[in-house]
């Protein structure tokens, strides 16, 4: 199989996951006791406002039709509009995108300054003392509720040491930066035990592999093997095991967001839900679906790339 | 021996806080539930050993009837998912075919959702509640216990015993349950352990979100945000619930491994 064959193949097993996904978002509306236009009329509904609603939202036409249409406005960006401020959803969301993007971003980078450097240390004398010292951080750290995480460094960070701001987003790109600080590292804190244990063992394997061997018996100090051979091969597999873990990633955002009082997406989608506001409930957790599954295609093809093997199996 | 140790180590710890959540009544004579607007947010004494929260109601009983809360979901959401989804992954590894094929979409676009966002959305169409929270961590929980009972059907049907069992013309069903069912399963058995950590964490973040049990139910998720606006002068009203959490995924942690170590031997 070519590289070529083979993103055709992945990008054609994409099509019935787009379509489960957005038969699942459009069900969403549906299933939600009560008429979209009573909440947005309250206690002005009477049923000859109902009826103009309905109309205006598409709903008295059948319900295949307002699937294709839902379907057709998503291809188009149009995400329907705010119950609230009559906003395009798309729009609100995007401008609340930079923020997530900056949290997931830092979350990402913190998370790999953690992990990358104990795995290889785990990894490099197995079973000794220090291996199994990080061995047991997933125990501990895959317990952690989110929102906990956040609380204890905004205690001891954010009020005991005053380094850092505890909430907000700020207002300058300096700002953003300090204050998406503690956020990006409450989400490391969670991501990384993820990423330590199943780089350790990738790690292991790569220590066990052939070339490996050869490179020990041309005489090359270890020191080298970890940081020229394995190293490499590590931050391929962190590519990969990041790819898989994305959907957790983006669903710890939502939840910091909300400790932190960062206006991204996670926050608004929260907000709305109190507001009842359906279309940015629905527009953002197809947005996020969306992300998700082009991520783990991006994931897949890149990977696809740097190792030959994946497309030959 | 050692695997006996870590199971024993993670059952006792997790039996500890199981009988106190079981006779609460015992151990504390507060009510989870009662104010005392006389004495809020005060700090331990003898009476009150963890002090107050802000509406003066005790937070060490609220403690222990949160583990009641907590401890029931979280392992009420895991047993549905576990059989659904132990069920449909023997089902679809034996059978493969369309129906295979179908499952394995629909597990694919489950998959596509981050959790909390499904489970955020899920909950928001049926209401807040134990029962919203129940069936929304179900719909998705399914989905891991599927493909790993499928993957291990996939590796035990080429096996010996199972063409054995073949050749001798058992009726499949008796040869899923009887056969198949015992060897595939005890790797979904341990990953429940972690799931029920999950399902714990996903109650008490929702419940910090206003998501989850409704207030005032004593619940570990919505003690963390209640106690966040007191968190410099009064610490542990956040801190605590959340250290539970933590030592009831690390209890689970150890059963998990030591059941791992001891269904390795």
């Amino acid at each position: 199989m070519s590289y070529l064959t083979y993103v055709g193949k992945r990008l054609l097993q994409l099509l019935p996951v787009l379509f489960g996904i957005s038969l699942f978002v459009f069900t969403l509306v549906h299933l939600i006791p009560g008429d979209p236009a009573d909440v947005l009329l309250g206690q002005n509904a009477t049923p000859e406002r109902v009826k103009v609603i309905n109309h205006e939202l598409g709903i008295d036409r059948p319900i295949w039709i307002q699937y294709l249409h839902f379907v057709w406005n998503a291809f188009h960006f149009s995400l329907g509009t705010s119950f609230d401020n009559k906003q395009p959803v798309a729009q609100l969301i995007a401008g609340r995108l930079p923020a997530t993007l900056m949290l997931l971003s830092g979350g990402v980078l913190l998370s790999l300054v953690i992990a990358l450097p104990l795995a290889i240390l785990a990894a490099s004398k197995r079973g000794a003392l220090r291996d199994q010292m990080v061995r047991a951080i997933p125990i501990i750290g895959l317990g952690m509720p989110q929102v906990w995480v956040g609380i204890m460094l905004i205690l001891f960070f954010g009020l005991r040491f005053r380094i850092f701001p505890v909430s907000g987003f700020g207002d300058t790109f300096p700002e953003h930066l300090r204050s998406i600080f503690l956020p990006s590292l409450c989400i490391a804190i969670l991501l990384s035990p993820i990423l330590i244990r199943s780089l350790r063992a990738s790690m292991l394997e790569i220590l066990d592999s052939d070339f490996i061997l050869t490179a020990r018996s041309k005489g090359i100090s270890q020191t080298r093997i970890t940081f020229i051979h394995v190293l490499r091969n590590a931050i391929i597999a962190s590519v990969t095991v990041l790819g898989v873990n994305i959907a957790y990633l983006v669903g710890s955002t939502v939840i910091v967001e909300r400790v932190f009082v960062i206006p991204g997406s996670g926050s608004l989608m929260i907000d709305a839900i109190s507001r009842r506001d359906y279309p940015i409930v629905q527009g953002v957790t197809l947005f996020f679906a969306v992300i998700v599954v082009l991520v783990n295609l991006i994931t897949d093809l890149v990977h696809a790339a740097l190792d030959p093997r994946v497309v030959l199996k | 021996m050692k695997s006996n140790r870590t199971l024993y180590a993670g059952v006792g710890m997790l039996g500890t806080i199981v009988l106190a959540a079981i006779f609460a009544p015992l151990i504390t004579h507060f009510d989870p539930t009662e104010q005392d607007l006389m004495h809020t947010l005060s700090g331990p004494t003898a009476l009150h050993w963890l002090g107050t929260d802000s509406l003066g109601r005790d937070v060490f009983t609220r403690i222990i009837y949160g583990a009641r809360i907590d401890l029931t979901i979280g392992i009420l959401a895991v047993l549905l998912p576990f059989v659904i989804g132990v069920f449909l992954g023997l089902v679809t590894g034996w059978f493969g075919g369309k129906f295979d094929a179908f499952i394995m979409r629909i597990v694919d676009t489950v998959i596509a959702f981050p959790f909390y966002v499904l489970a955020i959305a899920l909950v928001f169409i049926f209401g807040p509640g134990v029962k919203s929270i129940v069936v929304a961590i179900s719909l998705v929980g399914w989905v891991a216990y599927c493909r790993i009972v499928r993957a291990n059907v996939l590796v035990a049907k080429a096996q010996d015993y199972v063409h054995a069992a073949i050749l001798t013309g058992l009726p499949t069903r008796r040869i899923l349950r009887r056969h198949l069912l015992p060897n595939v399963v005890s790797q979904a058995i341990v990953f429940s352990m972690s799931d029920i950590v999950l399902s714990i964490l996903a109650i008490v973040s929702l419940g910090y979100l206003g998501l989850g049990v409704p207030i005032p139910t004593a619940e570990w998720g919505s003690m963390i945000q209640e106690g966040q606006p007191y968190i410099l002068q009064q610490w542990w009203i956040s801190t605590i619930p959340g250290f539970m959490v933590v030592i009831v995924g690390f209890s689970l942690s150890l059963i998990g491994d030591g059941l791992v170590a001891r269904l390795e031997r």
